[in-house]
């Protein structure tokens, strides 16, 4: 096996720090930090995404990476950020499970995805194919957030992350989605972050509050 | 377009026709409150297009007539519509045409503003209803097919369910729904077995198709549960008394004229067609469950209160008949008796056309009745016969009919039964021969029972005093319903004359499906299926006999009694008076049947002590079948779904807990 290039070690890097920020993501409860958080992921996402496509010359990649600026680190934090301020969200309740446990649980989820991705990985030929496994952690973390957490906004975020985790996933393996797929895709979250916008002010009205365990009362018994 | 357009004008034509009726049922909603648009100017249009349709079928059954396939540009990629028109279609379609028409024009005349469902919507459902029945007889691929089938539930469903306001009524939609898919499933999976392996959904591919023994058991047994459960066999049969009430009665009329046919047609064209000669046991099958259907339709029929009840009951005794009768073809078929099966067929094919005319006569004449006088129940009408003569003579002649009596249709096709059942000796098996002579006495023991239902349909509806004052200002049904209604009187009557006719016609089916057509006997006068020495039938010899006497005796009153005549009460057993009370009421009428048959019903009856003040007389006949089959399988399900709704917890987290176990669980599965 070859040494690693400088740039694909500076990626693995970014990798690492993704998931660094996805782990932070899970322990961490006031809602603004977590926005913050969200912010950073994209920066390091806008990074990657311009390294992979300068170093395997790939010019839709800029695009993309572009889009990504835009989206994940301009757009949608601003628009979180306003609904915290008119929604008054300050922190989430206690993680559903406390957060040690949530730790280890993801340190598992951490292992599983790299495991998982190791046949992928020997098939793949991108410059970075190793951090596949990082990007199915990030996935999987996500996902263990938008469970754990008990407030809508938070599962928002996690959603985000999600998203965010997916888009990495299809930079290291393929070099990219199609254009026209990461369009849509784009289009389909900041639709998304607008209808969970409006869902939040009528959850808000019904229950005057954001945790989600007033929704069980809907159940007709 | 144009190259299919000119090898088969006929198809071609009826697929133009097919798309008028989608076109006038989506005119409709130009002006959906619209009644004059709708009744003055759509309902006759479809009906002119009902002449059409039938006109088509009936040069598809000219003896010239070729088989025209058509492949539409429509469907799926790689799966488009197959059409075809062959004698067995064309001889549907006539049916479906002709009994259309008589229904579109009543129809014109029925619908008004205000009630339920509004007239442009029903309109499209009505027309789409229409439409999708015809593609049905049409289709010539299991794709298309089934398309047409659940659009024939759906519009159906939705028609039925026009007063959806009324619980009772969306109840009864609801079953008809679900038994419809009950039946598209069965018919479904006839398909998947029908193919045999080469996934083609052509019929012509499942014609070639060469299944085992065993799959062609399954595939029958498929159909004859698909189409049984459209066509009310019984035990399959609980929507039908529930649906044929509950809908409008130019729908009831539809669906039990035309709707349960195209079941049958489905049948045929499974059985006859697509599968290859099967085992003496599938024709025994059909015909076991078509007596036991007959004999328990006749006998609910004979109990009920309710007229448009009594008439459902009365539909599935009459698929009980069709039903046997494809018992009868099927054995015969199975032995190589092809003239028999073909005689068979033939009534089978007569009687199914009988029957959508009659019953929609009769469906309809009680549309007219309920408008008149708001009532259903057979308790509160009576002397109609005064206040709406036409309807009152027209119904006359569709209870006649139906009833089996010479010389209208329904004699006709049930003699023909009658007839093949008496040459099952021939049938060279050592039991079958013996027993099958015995349905015979079925089939005569549920025409009679038949009978005896009209007999107290009629009467109690038309005859004897107004039970209800309110009776009195009814009025006659409006002329565009008595176009209707003397439509489908008149194909009552000539069918009737001309039975010969009809078996020549339906000889072209036979000798299509079984290879044969039954002999009708030399003279042009005189139908003969079988032998000059064992029965013989001319309908227009028994008009001149009984135009004659009855000629004849009106001379003699005349010449003897002139003068002497005079109006009167009838005899009245010597009380002072008579009050409309003291009639023979509908339960009473039914009483002696009920208790002959007493162990076949669950009865629930409260009669009034002698003491009682305000004495009141109560009885609920329920069927046994719902209580037997339909209610453990209802509670069954409802336990195993109370089961898996511990599933849907409430609580956010653990559903998404579950989305997040099974994305794990599908990642091991691939690693």
């Amino acid at each position: 096996m070859p040494a690693p290039t400088f740039s694909a070690q500076v990626l693995q890097t970014l990798a690492g720090a993704l998931l660094l920020i996805s782990f932070a993501m899970l322990a961490e409860r006031r809602s603004r930090h977590l926005v913050t958080l969200l912010i950073w992921q994209g920066a390091v996402l806008v990074t990657s995404t311009l390294l992979v496509a300068a170093t395997a010359h790939l010019p839709h990649l800029f695009f993309s990476a572009v889009l990504t600026l835009v989206l994940k680190v301009g757009v949608l934090p601003w628009i979180l950020l306003r609904l915290m301020r008119r929604l008054g969200i300050e922190r989430d309740n206690e993680p559903l499970v406390n957060v040690p446990t949530l730790m280890l649980v993801g340190l598992g989820l951490v292992i599983f995805a790299f495991g998982l991705a190791q046949p992928v990985t020997a098939l793949a030929t991108t410059v970075i194919r190793q951090t596949l496994g990082i990007a199915l952690a990030v996935i999987l973390l996500a996902l263990l957030m938008i469970l754990a957490r008990r407030k809508a906004f938070t599962q928002v975020i996690g959603f985000l992350a999600l998203e965010n985790g997916l888009f990495f996933a299809a930079t290291t393996t393929t070099y990219g989605m199609p254009m026209v797929v990461e369009l849509g895709i784009a289009l389909d979250v900041l639709v998304g972050v607008f209808i969970f916008g409006v869902f939040f002010f009528h959850i808000r009205e019904q229950f005057d509050s954001l945790d989600l365990h007033h929704l069980e009362s809907l159940k007709e018994d | 377009m144009n190259e299919w357009a000119a090898a088969s004008p006929t198809v071609t034509a009826l697929l133009g026709l097919v798309a008028g009726w989608l076109l006038v049922g989506g005119l409709g909603l130009v002006r959906p409150t619209g009644v004059g648009w709708v009744a003055r100017v759509l309902f006759p249009l479809g009906a002119l297009i009902g002449l059409g349709v039938a006109a088509a079928g009936v040069v598809s059954l000219m003896p010239a007539f070729a088989t025209q396939q058509v492949v539409l540009p429509l469907g799926l990629p790689d799966l488009p519509f197959h059409v075809r028109l062959d004698a067995l279609s064309g001889f549907f379609l006539v049916l479906l045409g002709v009994a259309g028409a008589g229904i579109s024009i009543f129809s014109a005349g029925y619908f008004r503003a205000g009630e339920g469902t509004a007239p442009g919507l029903l309109c499209l459902q009505y027309h789409v209803f229409l439409a999708s029945m015809a593609m049905v007889v049409l289709a010539d691929d299991a794709y298309l097919f089934m398309v047409a089938w659940e659009t024939m539930a759906l519009s159906s469903y939705f028609l039925v369910t026009t007063q959806h306001r009324l619980p009772e009524i969306r109840r009864a939609g609801f079953l008809y729904l679900l038994m419809a898919h009950v039946g598209a499933l069965g018919i479904l999976l006839c398909f998947g077995v029908l193919h045999g392996g080469s996934w083609q959904m052509t019929f012509d591919a499942m014609r070639a198709s060469t299944l085992a023994p065993l799959w062609a058991g399954i595939a029958f047994l498929l159909a004859l549960v698909g189409f049984g459960t459209k066509a009310g066999m019984v035990p399959l049969h609980v929507w039908l008394p529930e649906a044929h009430p509950a809908a409008p009665s130019p729908v009831s009329a539809m669906m039990s004229g035309l709707m349960l046919k195209t079941a049958i047609y489905g049948l045929l064209r499974v059985s006859l067609d697509l599968l290859s000669v099967g085992p003496w046991w599938w024709g025994v099958l059909a015909l076991v469950m078509g007596l036991f259907t007959a004999l328990y339709g006749v006998i609910f029929a004979a109990v009920q209160t309710d007229m448009k009840r009594l008439l459902a009951y009365s539909s599935i005794e009459n698929i009980g008949l069709i039903l046997a009768g494809i018992g009868l073809v099927l054995i015969f078929r199975t032995f190589d008796l092809r003239v028999l099966a073909a005689l068979a067929l033939a009534a089978v094919l007569i009687h199914a056309f009988n029957h959508a005319l009659f019953k929609s006569l009769l469906f309809l004449a009680t549309g007219s009745v309920m408008h008149a006088t708001g009532e259903r129940s057979l308790g509160k009408l009576g002397g109609l016969i005064r206040r709406m003569p036409w309807v009152a003579a027209f119904a006359l002649i569709g209870s006649l009919a139906i009833a089996g009596l010479p010389p209208l249709n329904g004699f006709v096709s049930e003699w023909l039964l009658l007839q093949t059942f008496l040459q099952s000796p021939h049938i060279p098996h050592a039991f079958l021969d013996m027993i099958v002579p015995l349905g015979a006495a079925v089939i005569a023991l549920a025409a009679a029972l038949a009978g005896y239902v009209m007999v107290k349909f009629y009467g109690v509806v038309f005859l004897g005093q107004h039970r209800e004052s309110s009776l009195a200002t009814a009025r006659d049904a409006s002329r565009l319903e008595r176009i209707g209604l003397g439509w489908l009187a008149l194909g009552c009557v000539l069918v009737g004359a001309f039975p010969q006719v009809a078996l020549d016609v339906a000889g072209r089916v036979t000798q299509a499906l079984v290879g044969a057509t039954a002999q009708r006997g030399p003279s042009p006068w005189w139908m003969t299926p079988t032998a000059a020495n064992q029965a013989s039938y001319s309908g227009l010899w028994y008009w001149a006999g009984l135009l004659l006497v009855t000629g004849v005796t009106f001379l003699l009153v005349r010449r003897f009694y002139r003068g002497r005549s005079r109006r009167t009460a009838p005899w009245d057993c010597g009380y002072p008076w008579q009050t409309p009370r003291m009639q023979d009421s509908a339960e009473g009428f039914g009483q002696p049947i009920r208790h002959l048959f007493g162990p076949i019903f669950k009865i629930e009856r409260e009669v009034p002590r002698p003491s009682d003040v305000a004495p009141a007389y109560r009885i609920e006949i329920e069927d046994r079948f719902w209580v037997a089959c339909y209610q453990p399988i209802g509670r069954l399900l409802q336990r195993v779904t109370e089961r898996m709704a511990v599933l849907q917890g409430g609580r956010l987290s653990v559903y998404l807990l579950y989305s997040f176990l099974t994305l794990i669980f599908l990642l091991v599965c691939v690693l």
